[in-house]
């Protein structure tokens, strides 16, 4: 077991490496002047030397990587070009809407796409099942944003029952908190469910066709507790698996979902950063996105130890 | 010899896509596409009024007979834009499509063959797979200025890894099957071993991953040109048409809907017809595929 | 006559359209009495796995029986609800299947999937009676310490192990029926006759009737009270095991018999005068593994310091259960995967450890034949293209090649046609013969056989080794035969290597390794050999 968690850690850390050459790399690389390219169209050539001195972009390019690493290391993510501020506390200030709505987002789109995926699999080739598949196909189809237009449109300009945008911290109650969040939680959870439901169906449906389904049929026991017992524990991985990967899916999805919404959080600070240049700040909300997606997918690794035995030992 | 021994048998070569694709959900898929990509060719002939025409006195209209979707913030056309949209957005699924399935292939193959170079190769796909692929793509775009071939490009890198992944997990599990070390213990060079053995394994589930590729890169067009880090604004895009109708929503909900469902509709398509080829394919194949979306 | 526990009369299971008969079985009658072990015998797709199903109400729904009965202790299983079938299965009939790797839930541990049996279908037990229950069945099965192997989990224990859980949870309530499907086919040898001879104490303490299905006359012969054997889903014979194994009166029955390869060698062949070996092998060592980033972890080494050598003309015999190195041994030799040390000659050049471009003069020396014929001629190449791509590789002229293609076709007994056609139109023992004229087409001086006919029906099996036999003679081939079947290593090699944990731990001309064993390993391996109790006279027969 120690050596299993030993060797997931240890892959984390290149694919962390690999995320921070690869930021660093895209500014560098452009094509063109950068500080050009983030001073915009109209800076004068004062303004562009300013932002090549303050990002260091005149240094040789190793030294400005490890300078940067080294301020990284310390947790300096550097400051806004825009407003000066501190890229950290900017992210700090604008987290705590993003990781609310990543929370329930999470947990509905479980709660719903795994029992869908279940369903569909054990009424393999019934109407339940293309109903199933159908949605799911559906939820990989339609933008996001459209999506969450149409439900301002129909719940709260049509049927005028929830808000339309805007955010309200927990700390004000829990019903203007929850509110707020129930559309742009049906918005992005729609494709997450989509793609869990798809992956909960083929892996109960891979696992139903397993010998030891075969032989817990011929002990004699009901089909409830053939599926509970023996075909949901083993078919867990691959599902706990892609809720894992599917984080990337979410993260894209909150930039949107965000902007949609008016919801003040780290996908609005990406797009407001986009239309700005912002460049520091991108960079900020990069690494922490790509961190946290690593660190999930490294917890989700490390619950395998929950479901397969095998890999105890 | 090929030819005149086995003449009378029809499934003279095993298929390479079998052809038990044409179910009633593909065929309303290609359908649609067939409607787009006329849509697409036939723009100049369908539209109603110049796309990019500004009409002041125009602005925000609902449907009506000079402009069927109406009018956006800017008295333009809604109709028009939407028909010219379908040319871009179209050239960038399949453009991208085509670009990292080939990429993907490569790097697959190099790093399915060379051990050496596999864990390197691997772990660099890793590393773009953890950035989020919307925020890769934001951010080449932001630092390389607007342009419909740095969206193409901004769209694909993100789609490579999963493209390589993919070949690479087909290559390891034919590269031990024993036709394939029969072949090496002829004598069969790499190269051709690849051409003859392995890959002909890989182009199936390719075109499947391909049209997964297509339909998410329409999505994704649409998305960076809402998010305003996509195609410059002046190309009227599906995703150009939808962030220039954000601000008039409540107003003008027509400017976001009728665009936002030909991007539905277009993709839907498209993923129809992959779940189709997929289904169509080996069962085996179609769970590795499954797994990767 | 006591009342028999299962009766099958007349059923029939149809077969889906398109499938290549119409019915999967067809009007089958057969009785096991109590206390009795039936052996059902047929080669694939003879319908015998199907009946075991269809016993067990586990056909899947596109095979259903479309006439006859089933009586299990003069119940109609056929006609009974889901909720009695439920009832029936593991309280009254119970099922061995043959894959002892996955017919165990790899997730819940042993002790808990046996008393799942109790669980079901014993309410009186409460969980303490039960606890003990699982402990008994385990020790009533021999299998060690039961109190810890119940807590383990199916991927801790061997093979035999697991085939013995198999075994107690069927046992579990005391069935009346036991329908064991192939369980030892997957096993070893020596594995192969612990559980028969357990089989057989079980069903002498218990006076359960089993329904054994098997392909192997060597396990009939073993464990049989009476015989049923059944071809394309017919029953064709039927009798005591005495009868059908000495006066088999159907002629299908007696070609089964006769191609059962005996465990006795045949008359040695005429040595050829000894010349320079062809192939020289060396303490070859072969080492997975312990090469990770944190060092050191499970190095296993598959094949320690072996050494032989091959004679021009000699068919020489690797045998060995799973795990003795045999086969790495066999793709070290092919370098198909690269020994960690040690040496092997062929002609006079050592190419354990030359590049893949040096390698390459050689390659075309040293061919070989895959144990799986369905995964190792690509499904896209024609036959022809098959045979013909090695010879041009090494610069042979295309329609010089595509002579030397038809030459060998006919050589295995094929007709010209099959150069044009596309593997998956061919048999199993048609693509071995496919294989063997591909690995002749480059005129090789040793040639591997790799388990080559150890997928194969007994009947195509004993056809591929005449081919063998007699191209051997014609064309003075040198042979490396891996097998883990002693009497099919009988049959055709002149001398033989016994293989254990990587190491050669006997070798010797096969008469006299047969008629004389020294170390206690090859004297196991044949105690453990089914033996036919009537060879001589299926010799007679057959």
């Amino acid at each position: 077991m120690g050596r299993f968690i030993l060797g997931r850690l240890a892959a984390t850390l290149p694919v962390m490496g690999v995320v921070a050459v690869i930021v660093f790399l895209l500014l560098r690389l452009a094509p063109g002047d950068p500080a050009a390219i983030l001073a915009g169209d109209a800076a004068s050539p004062e303004q562009i030397a300013e932002i090549r001195a303050r990002l260091g972009l005149d240094q040789p390019i190793l030294a400005q990587f490890l300078s940067w690493i080294g301020r990284l290391a310390q947790g300096d993510l550097g400051s806004s070009i825009i407003s000066n501020q501190p890229v950290a506390k900017l992210i700090l200030d604008r987290i705590e809407p993003t990781l609310a709505l990543a929370t329930t987002t999470i947990l509905f789109a479980v709660l719903v796409a795994v029992p869908l995926g279940v369903l569909a699999a054990w009424w393999h080739g019934t109407w339940v099942d293309r109903m199933v598949m159908a949605i799911s196909v559906l939820g990989f189809s339609v933008p996001v944003f459209v999506l969450g237009y149409l439900l301002i449109f129909g719940f709260a300009m049509q049927l005028r029952v929830l808000p339309v945008q805007g955010y309200v911290s927990i700390t004000e109650g829990l019903w203007p908190f929850l509110s707020r969040l129930i559309l742009p939680t049906l918005t992005l959870s729609v494709i997450y469910i989509a793609l869990i439901a798809r992956t909960t169906r083929s892996s109960v449906l891979e696992v139903l066709g397993e010998d030891y389904i075969r032989t817990a049929r011929a002990k004699g026991i009901g089909e409830t507790q053939v599926l509970w017992r023996h075909a949901l524990r083993n078919a867990a991985v691959p599902v706990i698996s892609v809720i894992g990967l599917g984080i990337a899916l979410l993260i894209s999805g909150v930039v949107v979902t965000e902007s949609v919404f008016n919801l003040p959080g780290l996908g609005r600070l990406t797009v407001d950063s986009v239309l700005a240049r912002d460049y520091p700040v991108i960079q900020g909300v990069i690494l922490l996105f790509s961190a946290l997606y690593v660190l999930v997918n490294l917890a989700i690794d490390l619950t395998y130890l929950l479901f397969d035995p095998r890999i105890r030992y | 010899m090929t030819g005149s021994t086995a003449p009378s048998r029809l499934p003279a070569r095993r298929p390479i896509l079998p052809p038990a694709l044409l179910n009633p959900g593909v065929l309303a898929g290609l359908a649609v596409l067939l409607v787009v990509g006329l849509a697409a060719v036939a723009a100049p002939y369908l539209w109603t009024g110049d796309p990019i025409l500004l009409r002041p006195r125009l602005r925000l209209k609902p449907p009506f007979e000079l402009a069927w979707l109406g009018t956006d913030a800017f008295g333009r056309d809604v109709w028009s834009r939407v028909v010219y949209g379908a040319r871009v957005s179209l050239a960038i699924g399949f453009a991208v499509a085509t670009a990292s399935v080939l990429i993907g292939l490569v790097i697959g193959l190099v790093a399915g063959y060379l051990r050496r170079l596999d864990a390197v190769v691997m772990r660099i796909m890793d590393g773009i797979m953890a950035i989020p692929s919307i925020l890769l793509a934001i951010a080449m775009v932001t630092l390389s200025g607007a342009g419909i071939g740095t969206v193409i490009v901004a769209i694909a890198i993100p789609e490579i890894p999963r493209v390589a992944r993919l070949v690479r997990s087909v290559v390891l599990s034919v590269r031990s099957e024993p036709y394939v070390e029969a072949a090496i213990g002829a004598g069969t060079r790499l190269p051709m071993l690849l051409v003859r053995h392995v890959l002909p394994n890989t182009i199936a589930p390719l075109i499947v991953q391909g049209t997964y590729v297509c339909a998410s890169a329409i999505l994704t067009e649409a998305i960076l040109s809402f998010l305003g880090a996509g195609i410059p604004t002046e190309i009227p895009s599906w995703g150009n048409i939808m962030a220039e109708g954000r601000q008039a929503f409540q107003i003008a909900p027509w400017v976001i809907l009728f665009p936002g469902l030909c991007v539905a509709a277009t993709v839907l398509a498209v993923n129809i017809i992959g779940d189709g080829l997929r289904d169509a394919l080996d069962p085996r194949t179609a769970r590795r595929l499954g797994a990767l979306r | 006559m006591t009342e028999p526990v299962l009766s099958i009369r007349g059923l029939t299971v149809p077969l889906p359209r398109g499938a290549d008969r119409a019915n999967a079985i067809e009007g089958l009658s057969l009785d096991v009495a109590p206390g009795e072990i039936v052996c059902v015998v047929g080669e694939s797709g003879s319908g015998k796995s199907v009946t075991a199903s269809a016993v067990m109400g586990l056909l899947p729904p596109i095979l259903t029986p479309s006439a006859g009965e089933i009586l299990l202790q003069g119940e109609n299983v056929l006609k009974v609800g889901a909720a009695r079938l439920r009832r029936l299965r593991g309280s009254r009939m119970a099922m061995v299947f043959q894959e002892p790797m996955t017919a165990l839930n790899p997730v819940l541990k042993v002790g808990a999937q046996i008393d799942e049996m109790l669980k079901a279908h014993s309410e009186r037990l409460n969980a303490e009676a039960r606890r003990a229950r699982v402990l008994d069945l385990l020790a009533d099965v021999h299998l060690p310490d039961p109190p810890s192997l119940a807590r383990a989990y199916p991927h801790q224990l061997s093979g035999g192990q697991r085939q013995r859980v198999m075994i107690a949870m069927a046992l579990a309530n005391d069935p009346a029926l036991i329908i064991a499907d192939e369980p030892t086919t997957a096993l070893d040898v020596t594995t192969q006759a612990q559980i028969l001879k357990l089989l057989k104490e079980l069903q002498a303490r218990r006076d359960a009737g089993i329904l054994f299905i098997t392909h192997d006359f060597g396990v009939v012969s073993e464990i049989a009270d009476r015989v049923v054997v059944m071809q394309k889903g017919r029953l064709v014979e039927e009798g005591s095991v005495d009868a059908v194994l000495t006066r088999p009166q159907h002629p299908y029955t007696q070609m089964l018999i006769a191609a059962v390869p005996k465990a006795e060698p045949p008359p040695p062949r005429p040595r050829q005068p000894p010349a320079a070996p062809i192939l020289a092998v060396r303490d070859l060592t072969k080492t997975y593994g312990g090469r990770g980033l944190f060092g050191g972890g499970r190095a296993v080494t598959a094949l320690d310091g072996v050494s032989f050598a091959l004679q021009p003309g000699e068919t020489l015999g690797i045998v060995g259960e799973s795990g003795s190195g045999k086969s790495t041994l066999a793709r070290c030799i092919a370098r198909f995967v690269d020994p960690s040390a040690g040496h092997i000659r062929v002609g006079g050049d050592d190419i354990a450890h030359c590049t893949p471009r040096a390698l390459r003069p050689y390659r075309r020396r040293i061919q070989m034949i895959f144990q799986d014929p369905y995964r190792s001629l690509n499904p896209r190449r024609t036959v022809g293209q098959a045979i013909i791509e090695g010879p041009m590789n090494y610069g042979l002229s295309r329609e010089a090649a595509l002579a030397r293609a038809a030459r060998l076709i006919d050589l295995v007994g094929l007709d010209a046609g099959a150069l044009g056609r596309y593997p998956h139109e061919f048999s199993g023992g048609q693509r071995q013969r496919i294989a063997i004229a591909r690995a002749l087409a480059m005129e090789p001086d040793v040639l591997i056989a790799d388990e080559a006919v150890s997928a194969l029906d007994v009947s195509v099996q004993r056809q591929v080794l005449e081919l063998l036999e007699d191209l051997r003679e014609r064309l003075n081939l040198s042979i490396l035969f891996i097998t883990h079947d002693l009497r099919v290593a009988a049959r055709l090699c002149d001398r033989l290597i016994v293989m254990l944990n990587g190491q050669i731990v006997e070798e010797g001309p096969t008469g006299s390794l047969f008629a004389n064993p020294r170390h206690a390993y090859t004297q196991a391996l044949f105690a453990a050999a089914p033996k036919m109790r009537a060879a001589e006279t299926a010799e007679a027969t057959g």
